[in-house]
Parts: structure tokens; sequence; C-alpha cells
């Protein structure tokens, strides 16, 4: 079966030290796959390498058969790759329409394209504070803008780095449907995060991470069920 | 003196044709710095170099006109073409090294300018005419002034307006803005930096000259132009806030007339009393007074 994403043996240092130790994984199309471990564990790392934004030492990326291990963020941005830091990143001097304008990025052929109107229907609350400064916005609403933002870019595969953080259980709530909705679009997700419930619930497959290398690689049922991994490596 | 209306007058024009003769270049300094984070200190020798282009395309031309504007237009278009081989082949290294590594590489670039200069046109000092459409001088009842110099204090505000429109109203405007809070984040969402940086040196660069030409005719041009400009553009930049587009206007407008009446008032003093001010305002606001403390600028 053809993958959309697949990254191979991929090992990513800051300085002197390591922070990936081969990491291997696979992303098909429409699928939501998951990478999970506590904080610090490489998730953030394997999704910067593979966006282009830290150069990985060695290993490949392998995006629809090419090779884009090195390749600048922006040509994969193009490439179909939608990116949403864990930190959100909001551009906090722009309002929220500003935000969505600088991203924007034609759409790939036979795919439904957003545009600020598909975003807005998609989050309401964005459409109220439309020309609010990104900085002024809530926890919840700058995570809803930094994901509309992305999408603004057409991506087929996104990169969503712990949605769930910081957000009140009611926004958490919200934000699962979202992710939901968005793949039943056809959008093939890569998730990162360390509430355990979400993964569950979203997951196609599960990738655990410890100290930068994968120890369990599994559907969601079978991390479910896998209580030993779950103690050794997720629970806290 | 100070109770003559028609000396006051002339007095608070020639600030205001210094000030926003100034505020074209230091624009355009706070445009690079805000988003390539680099402190350009060739930022006079770029000034200079429109001068000095304006003084030959003049000199080919005649003092006609058609001269004194195709040389503005020069200066602008030779120093774009500069500043766009210096920033590919070599500044564009330098973005991800250390912050004294870019300060030593502008600092050269003065000096190579300046040699440079020398050699093509030599160490004399030359002066340029206004250009005949604007040689004469309005009456404005109180008194009259040389149209040129008034030519200056209205294109100031219009070079503002154009500049806050562009970034404000237009997508290219935006993605500038982004640049300048988070350009990492700006090109994981597709957009190309190294392309947005450069063009910003070069329109940044291309204005310098520009703001050089328009001064050829009101200062001597000479190898020794840059130091002064150079040095009143980056207090009214730290004045006005790092960055700031109304900051660097309102500085100028601060340095413009302090320049001019401190020179009446205090005389010897006058030099100090630019500094005294930058001293005040950095104790009171570190960031200027536009600018933005650097923890609140994400």
């Amino acid at each position: 079966m053809d993958d959309l994403l697949s990254v191979n043996d991929l090992h990513v240092s800051y300085g002197l030290s390591r922070i990936l130790h081969g990491i291997s994984l696979n992303v098909r199309r429409g699928e939501l796959v998951s990478l999970v471990g506590r904080n610090g564990v490489g998730k953030s790392t394997t999704m910067r390498a593979i966006m282009g934004l830290t150069p990985p030492r060695s290993g490949s990326v392998r995006w629809k058969g090419q090779e884009i291990a090195r390749r600048k963020s922006h040509f994969n941005a193009k490439a179909g790759i939608g990116y949403v830091p864990e930190d959100r990143r909001i551009f906090s001097g722009l309002s929220v329409w500003e935000n969505l304008d600088v991203a924007r990025l034609p759409a790939h052929d036979g795919i439904a394209a957003w545009d600020e109107a598909r975003v807005f229907e998609f989050f309401p609350d964005l459409e109220r504070f439309r020309d609010r400064k990104g900085g002024l916005l809530s926890g919840g609403q700058q995570q809803m803008l930094t994901i509309a933002r992305t999408l603004m870019g057409n991506p087929e595969l996104l990169l969503l780095d712990e949605p769930s953080e910081g957000l009140a259980p009611l926004i958490v709530a919200n934000m699962r449907e979202k992710i939901q909705e968005l793949k039943a679009a056809g959008l093939s997700i890569i998730l990162a995060e360390q509430n355990l419930d979400f993964v569950l619930a979203l997951s196609d497959r599960c990738y655990v991470l410890e100290k930068g290398e994968i120890v369990f690689e599994g559907t969601a049922e079978e991390l479910r069920n896998n209580t030993e991994v779950q103690d050794r490596y997720l629970h806290i | 003196m100070f109770t003559n209306p028609t000396f006051m007058a002339i007095q608070v024009l020639n600030s205001l044709s210094l000030a926003m003769n100034l505020f074209i270049i230091a624009s355009a300094l706070t445009l690079i710095f805000g988003v390539l984070r680099i402190v350009n200190f060739a930022h006079g020798a770029f000034y200079m170099i429109g001068a000095y282009v304006l003084y030959s395309v003049v000199g080919s031309f005649g003092e006609t006109d058609l001269g004194f504007w195709t040389g503005v237009i020069a200066a602008g278009v030779v120093m774009a073409a500069v500043a766009y081989v210096v920033e590919r082949f070599l500044l564009s290294r330098l973005y991800d090294k250390e912050h004294l590594l870019q300060l030593l590489f502008t600092f050269a670039l003065v000096l190579i300018i300046k040699d440079a200069v020398k050699m093509i046109w030599g160490s004399l000092q030359y002066s340029v005419s206004y250009p005949p459409m604007m040689s004469g001088a309005v009456n404005l009842g109180i008194t009259y002034y040389p149209t040129y110099l008034l030519f200056l204090c209205i294109l100031g505000p219009l070079v503002a307006i154009g500049l806050w429109l562009g970034l404000e109203k237009t997508r290219w405007g935006r993605i500038l803005r982004a640049a300048r809070l988070d350009r990492e984040m700006l090109g994981a969402l597709g957009t190309d930096v190294t392309k947005v940086f450069s063009a910003v040196f070069v329109i940044g660069a291309a204005m310098a000259a520009i703001g050089g030409a328009l001064a050829a005719p009101r200062v001597a041009v000479d190898p020794g132009m840059d130091a002064l400009v150079i040095i009143d553009c980056f207090i009214i930049v730290i004045i006005g806030g790092i960055g700031s587009l109304w900051g660097s206007f309102v500085g100028a407008l601060i340095l413009g007339f302090l320049t001019v009446f401190g020179t009446l008032i205090f005389r010897e003093w006058e030099i100090v009393l630019v500094y005294v001010m930058m001293i005040g305002v950095l104790l009171v606001r570190p960031w200027g007074l536009f600018g933005q403390p650097e923890a609140e600028r994400h």
C-alpha cells in the first residue's frame, strides 16, 4: 500500500544532545496516526523534522514517494503538509483574518478548498473575532485560529502538536469533535498528544515514544488493551 | 529674534524639511531592522551612494528637471541592484549566525563603500542644485520658502502614509508584519521567507539611496556624508522605537526640531541636546516612544 508519508530511521540532534534515535513511521491517506509519550520524548521534534524546521542528522522522510528530509519548510507547506505548532504561534499583532490571509495557499487538485468562508463555518467563534488581534484571543480561540490558519494552506496531511494542551475540558471535547470532522473530510493527520483518552478516541494507529525511540506501535485498540505499555510509558 | 514670526516660520520649515528628509531614510532602516533583525550600519553608505549617483546623472544630463528626477530614480535602481547582490550572496549567509557577525559585516560594507566612492568619485566635495522646476521660492504669506524644501516637507508624510497603507492594507504588507513577528512560523505556512528578507533589504536600501539623492541639493556631497546621517537615523529609530514606522516619523520630527532650534538657542550644546533627549526617552521607555518591549512582541 502506498504511504502518504513515510519516515525511516530519523536521527535528530540539537547541538550535542541527541533527541531522536531512529524514528520510523508511516501514514496512509485518510489515516489518523498518533504520537504518544510523556513530555520531552521527541514528539514535537519528530513533527518539526517532518515539516523541515529541524533538519535531521540522518534518515529519510518521504512524501508521496519523494524524499523531503532537509527540504525547506515552505516547500513542504506548498506540497501539502500543514503544521500546527504546540505553542500555537499566532501572529499576535495581526487580526484573525490577517492571520488566515498570510497562510493562504492554492488547493490541490480534487480536494475541496479551504478559504475564510469555510474556515469560519468550521470555527464559528473565529468569525465573531475576525478583526480582533490574534494576541488578544483566549487560549481556546488561539488554538482554533492556529488550526484554521494551517487549513488555509489546504494541507493533505496535518501535523497537530498537542492541540488539547492547556485547554478547559469543554474546549478539549469540542476540539476532539473538530479533529474528527477534519478526518471525516478526508484529511490525513499526525497527532502528538499526552492526553491518552483524546488519542484513543481519535486514532487509527498509535506510536508510543520514549527517549527518542518508538517503543510501541499498534492500533488504538491494541494500545487501549496494553496496560503494560500504558503504565511504563504513558502514566505519570 | 524668537518674536519675529517670519524668522520663526523659517526655522519651523527648516526643522520640517530636515526631519522629513531624514524620515525617508530612517523609516527604511527601521523596516530592515524590524524584519531582518539586522542593524544595518551601511544604511548611511547607501544614502551616500544615492547622492553620488544623482550627482553623476545630473552631471551627464546637465542641470535639467529630467536630469534631476532621472538621477533620483537611478539612485534607487542602482542601489537596489547592489543591495540585491549583497543580500543574496553575502548577508543571507549570516541570518543564522550571531549578531556580532552581522554587525561586522554591515560595518565592513561601510568601509568598502566609502573606499569605492573615493575611487569612483574622488575625495572632493560636490554640490548639486535644486531641480529647475523647484529652484524658486513659494510665497507662504508670512515668508518665502524654497520650493524644493517645501516639497521635502510634503513628501515625508506622503511616504509615511504610503508605507503605512502598504503594510496594513496589502497582503504583501501583512506577510511582512508576520515575518517581523515569527519568521519560522511564516515559513512553515508556505511563505519563502528568504524572498521576503531579500525584498525588504532591497527596498530599504533603495529608499536610503533615494533619500540621499533628495538630500543632495541640501547638503554637501562628500565621502563623509554617510557618518552624519547614520547617527541621526539611529537616534531617530531608537527614540521612536525600533521597528515602528510612526515611531521613526515622530523621532525624525523631534530630531529635526532639536537640531534646528538647538543650534539657535544653545549653539555649542546642540550636539549634546539630541543625546540628552535620547537618554531621557530611554530612561522612561527603553523600547522607544512607539516601540514594544521585547517580551510583548510575541
